[in-house]
């Protein structure tokens, strides 16, 4: 029988975390996406420390993935904070509009 | 596990500017917009009050069950951050105050960021190292966005959020593959294991990379800068002076800190990563500058040219190449704090401007700001005897020492190339014709005073470098005990 190993949680983290990379990197419609994979960066750590502390039996992941969550909801706010002041000077959202600065 | 009193007497200075912050926001809710003048300086002289209690009584030594780490290095780079906050925010009025977005939580937003700054330099585990690092980018999010009625502020804003919150994230995807491989966040224990022969295994070298990735989009090392132009233009001026010093020196202290003490064992292998970003590094900051004709956006590539330099000094892995790291550090804070206190000065009729053209006749209408700024510029261009020289000196002397020719040859011509857009600055100030003179309102006082003083020492360094480098070396010891 298939037993789920620390392997699988591993893999399952790396391939959210790449999707979170590549959805900042390659999204081209709107920021929220981009706060969305910021967020799925921080669950693929957060799977990952919980599985490496569960499978080392000492607790100082969770205690880490605890830590993670609480900034992580500080940075959501923080971040769409700043969304919402862009929006009222700007008007628009959208990722390939973000080009008031270039050079 | 029982927390004792020297614990507490370690993190005082931190503890003292936490109490600060807390009692002048209150203050500021109660009192409104007017108490603004007043906050931001208490503001300084709290940040200054805690470089002061850093020395009264200076005590070694670690607290918080070992999260937290108290010796010569941290203690120096805590000054040269709190010195960088405490005059950012001095300079900062004149221009809040005709961008009229003079604010109380200005100057608390800043120090708020230095205790993150102060953690994250005395971090001795990786969860307490993750901690003042988001307290830290947190706070600079906001102050980037400061001027929240205006495009470019808040477009910075958004910039540097997304990208800073990139560079947590992939900090921490290696932190939690470190913790998962060596078994536990402290650096002590990560140390353990490096020597122990887990340093051999996969996971611990690809958790070694995202951290050094992660660290490097902090500091603005190629290839992790794309931000670092835009955010500096985009954000207020005082703020891009306070992005200049503060935040890149506490990061490039916690890379040094972290590089040369749990990861110490696996010199062979950062010292690679280090190398290539520094070498390209220089090289962007003194290419990418030629073609700027804003003056923020300039120092920006100047800066991330800067970081490359203090890099080559981390890559020679040995004691001068952290005494170089530091001595380089406390020069570039001085250089960086004097061009940005001209920089503020540049306004004509109430309006700031930052285009290099701006300065054009600058040395016929104010002559001794004109002569500050070409002090800095030549100092930065490394030109003996001005103080930028000296750094630059300890730091390839390093390097030859560590058998790093190359890279060190790649630095001086980089170097060389550098040097074209800062004396094109002196050359703009001098040599064209003024064509609508710069002038300058009454709450400026501060620029003034910081950039000639700023100027002095940088002038006058070659006559006394020596309590420098003797701090320098105390500093970089404590890593090699």
């Amino acid at each position: 029988m298939l037993t789920i190993s620390l392997g699988h949680y591993l893999t399952v983290a790396s391939i959210l975390f790449t999707l979170g990379i590549l959805g900042i990197f390659l999204n081209r419609k709107n920021v929220i996406v981009i706060l969305m994979c910021v967020e799925l960066m921080l669950l693929a750590v957060n799977i990952n420390l919980v599985a490496f502390s569960v499978y080392q039996g000492n607790v100082v992941g969770q205690v880490f993935a605890m830590l993670v969550l609480t900034v992580a909801a500080a940075e959501a706010a923080i971040g769409l904070a700043i969304l919402v002041v862009y929006f009222r000077n700007r008007g628009t959202i959208a990722v390939e509009d973000i080009n008031a600065m270039k050079g | 596990m029982f927390i004792g009193l020297e614990s507490w007497t370690l993190a005082r200075p931190e503890i003292f500017l936490a109490a600060a912050i807390g009692l002048l926001l209150v203050y500021g809710v109660l009192r409104g917009e007017a108490a603004t003048p007043f906050i931001s300086v208490v503001t300084s002289l709290a940040l200054l009050a805690t470089a002061v209690l850093l020395f009264m009584p200076y005590q070694e030594g670690t607290a918080f069950a070992s999260l937290f780490v108290v010796d010569r290095l941290t203690v120096t780079m805590k000054v040269l951050v709190l010195v960088g906050a405490a005059v950012t925010i001095l300079m900062s009025r004149g221009y809040f105050e005709n961008a009229k977005a003079w604010r109380f939580e200005y100057p608390l937003l800043v120090a708020l960021a230095t205790l993150g700054m102060m953690l994250m330099i005395s971090s001795n585990d990786l969860m307490s190292l993750y901690v003042g690092l988001e307290l830290q980018s947190l706070a600079l999010y906001v102050v980037a966005a400061f001027q929240r009625d205006t495009v470019r502020s808040t477009e910075a804003g958004v910039k540097y959020f997304v990208l800073g919150s990139v560079a947590s994230g992939m900090l921490l995807f290696g932190a939690s593959l470190i913790y998962g491989f060596c078994g536990g966040t402290a650096f002590v224990q990560i140390s353990q294991a490096l020597l122990g022969g887990k340093g051999a295994e996969i996971g611990v070298i690809v958790g070694l990379v995202f951290v050094v990735a992660g660290l490097a989009f902090k500091i603005s090392a190629v290839p992790f800068h794309m931000w670092t132009p835009d955010v500096y233009e985009g954000a207020p001026t005082p703020v891009t002076a306070l992005f200049a010093v503060s935040p890149k020196i506490a990061a490039l202290s916690l890379t040094v800190s972290m590089l040369m003490g749990p990861f110490k064992p696996l010199f062979l292998q950062w010292q690679q990563i280090i190398l290539m970003a520094s070498i390209l590094s220089m090289a962007l900051g003194a290419f990418a500058a030629l073609r700027q004709q804003n003056i923020k956006r300039l120092m920006a590539y100047s800066s991330i040219g800067n970081v490359g330099y203090v890099l080559l000094g981390l890559a020679s892995g040995n004691e001068k190449g952290i005494e170089s790291v530091v001595f380089y550090l406390s020069i570039y804070l001085v250089m960086t704090l004097g061009v940005f206190a001209v920089i503020l000065l540049m306004q004509r009729r109430n309006v700031m401007v930052e285009g290099v053209d701006d300065l054009a006749g600058l040395g016929k209408t104010h002559p001794m700001l004109a002569f500050a700024m070409m002090l800095f510029m030549f100092s930065l261009a490394g030109i003996p005897p001005l103080a930028g020289f000296w750094g630059k000196l300890y730091i390839f002397i390093a390097a030859l020492e560590a058998r790093l020719f190359m890279p060190a040859v790649l630095g001086v011509l980089a170097s060389v190339v550098a040097s074209y857009y800062y004396l094109r600055i002196v050359k703009v100030m001098y040599f064209d014709e003024p064509t609508d003179a710069l002038d300058y309102g009454s709450g400026f006082a501060v620029n003034r005073l910081v950039a000639f003083a700023a100027a002095i020492l940088v002038a006058v360094f070659s006559l006394m470098p020596q309590p420098l480098s003797l701090i320098a070396a105390a500093a970089a010891k404590g890593l090699f005990q």
